[in-house]
């Protein structure tokens, strides 16, 4: 790919543009949202088209009642909890999960679900409970884990069930009206597996298009450039602009595996409240690795750490730079809330990319 | 925690009386190796190229896609971490 096509496909998209009006485009994907910055992508728009990022981040999407119930089970002495990495930093009531183990909680990293169960074969003596967080990407590798444990009887293993679903939530933000949204770029790895067809409701209820795209400049600048042109259009189509690793169906295969073990059930995403069918329940068969169930756990109210507008962040209502913490007690290095702790947070990919020309981006608004 | 990798799938091998994760495989990232479960990707053989995701291989590439993708991951610096690996006991601390 040569710069000149890149140049090329910028200006296509200024041209396209140019409708006397802004153009709000929200990315579903904290993938996306560094890779965004990181590019350039983000700094060679025109200024009337906004790049908005939407709940696309596993780590901020989740409420913060989950991550307290983390921490009460770290707490106890039977048990380990095993997580991606991702979640060990983000502030719960009463401090992290990398807190409770400066004092003595047993809290693992582990970059696979599988990791967790060959942890708890090995250490039958502790209870292990992993984390089940993340979208579509993630949750197969849940449900193979599970059954795994199944079958080699590891039945010191469960999981505390905290998959988000993407599409029910893109449709909860459409629904609630309150986020202008031109279309979307939707998840490059999340549409391997939900495929290219999942977004048709999006497209045929809402009127909004969407194009699946990659992480390379050239795939998210032609993701941009086909939905500039459709919304200018007024037209809603659905794309795929990262055919290479997307089918139209899909991962079934990782799919089977899911539906194999869980079931759709309401979820409670950060300040998005209660989303129908927007989460993974273990079916009826599998209950014995809920770890809610196991430790008699429940979620409490949901809340927001003080002063921290995360909530608003993941559904695009403000950026990082409105909220008065950012940069100041709010940092990568302190973070408040878990849109600056996970390295995909649009805090932190603010902070790390776009402090300097931050102001100008206020301003516009 | 949604970024899945390209990595070259080397070696595959019958996880025996695991049944439920069926196949498993060693992919190689550039040197660095890690061992996959195989079962969402059933027709994927040695010498393909992969891309893994916790631990998974999630779809099979085209070779010269999936160079060009690790490259410029790399360079973007998204891959942050080289997968983890492969002791196999990455958990055990
Ligand atoms: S800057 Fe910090 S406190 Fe403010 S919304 Fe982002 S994570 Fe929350």
């Amino acid at each position: 790919m040569s710069d000149t096509t890149l140049q090329d496909i910028c200006r296509q998209i200024a041209e396209a543009s140019n409708l006397g009006r802004r153009i709000n485009l929200m990315e579903v994907c904290g993938t996306h949202t560094v890779a965004l910055f990181r590019s350039g992508v983000k700094s060679l728009m025109p200024a009337n088209v906004r790049l908005v990022s939407g709940p696309g981040c596993p780590v901020c999407v989740t409420s913060q009642a989950y991550l307290d119930v983390a921490c009460e089970l770290a707490e106890r002495p039977e048990v380990t909890v095993c997580t991606y990495g991702d979640m060990v930093r983000v502030p719960g009531r009463t401090g992290s999960l990398e807190q409770r183990r400066a004092t003595g909680a047993r809290v693992v990293v582990v970059y696979s679900a599988r990791d967790a169960v060959k942890y708890a074969a090995r250490h039958p003596d502790e209870q292990v409970v992993f984390l089940a967080v993340g979208f579509e990407t993630t949750a197969p590798a849940t449900a193979a884990a599970v059954l795994e444990a199944e079958q080699r009887k590891v039945d010191n293993f469960t999981v505390l069930p905290g998959h988000k679903l993407v599409m029910p939530a893109m449709r909860a933000l459409l629904s609630a009206g309150d986020v202008p949204i031109d279309g979307f770029i939707c998840p490059g790895h999340v549409s391997v597996v939900i495929g290219v067809n999942a977004y048709r409701p999006i497209v045929e209820e809402f009127g909004k298009p969407c194009t699946v795209a990659g992480f390379e400049p050239r795939q998210m600048l032609l993701a941009i450039l086909s939905l500039v042109r459709q919304a200018a259009a007024g037209e809603a189509r659905l794309e795929n602009a990262y055919g290479v690793a997307v089918t139209d169906e899909g991962n079934a295969a990782a799919r089977g595996f899911i539906d194999q073990v869980f079931k759709p059930a309401n979820a409670v995403w950060r300040a998005m409240g209660t989303i129908p069918d927007s989460g993974l329940a273990l079916r009826w068969g599998y209950e014995q690795f809920d770890a809610f169930a196991r430790f008699g756990v429940t979620l409490g109210e949901d809340y927001e750490p003080e002063g921290c507008r995360c909530g608003e962040v993941i559904q695009g209502k403000v950026e990082p730079l409105e909220c008065p913490l950012f940069g100041e007690s709010c940092t990568p290095a302190d973070p408040v809330g878990p849109c600056m702790v996970s390295s995909e947070g649009t805090c932190a990919a603010w902070y790390k990319y776009n402090r300097p020309r931050a102001g100008a981006g206020v301003a516009k608004r | 925690m949604c970024l899945a990798i390209p990595g070259k799938l080397i070696e595959v091998r019958d996880s025996g009386d695991d049944t439920v994760t069926g196949r498993v495989g060693t992919v190689d990232f550039h040197g660095s190796r890690m061992e996959v479960g195989l079962a969402f990707t059933p027709e994927a053989t040695v010498g393909d190229w992969v891309l893994v995701h916790a631990g998974f291989t999630l779809s099979v590439l085209d070779e010269a896609e999936a160079r060009e993708t690790w490259q410029y991951l790399k360079e973007a610096q998204l891959v942050d971490e080289v997968p983890p690996m492969l002791s196999d006991t990455p958990a055990d601390g």
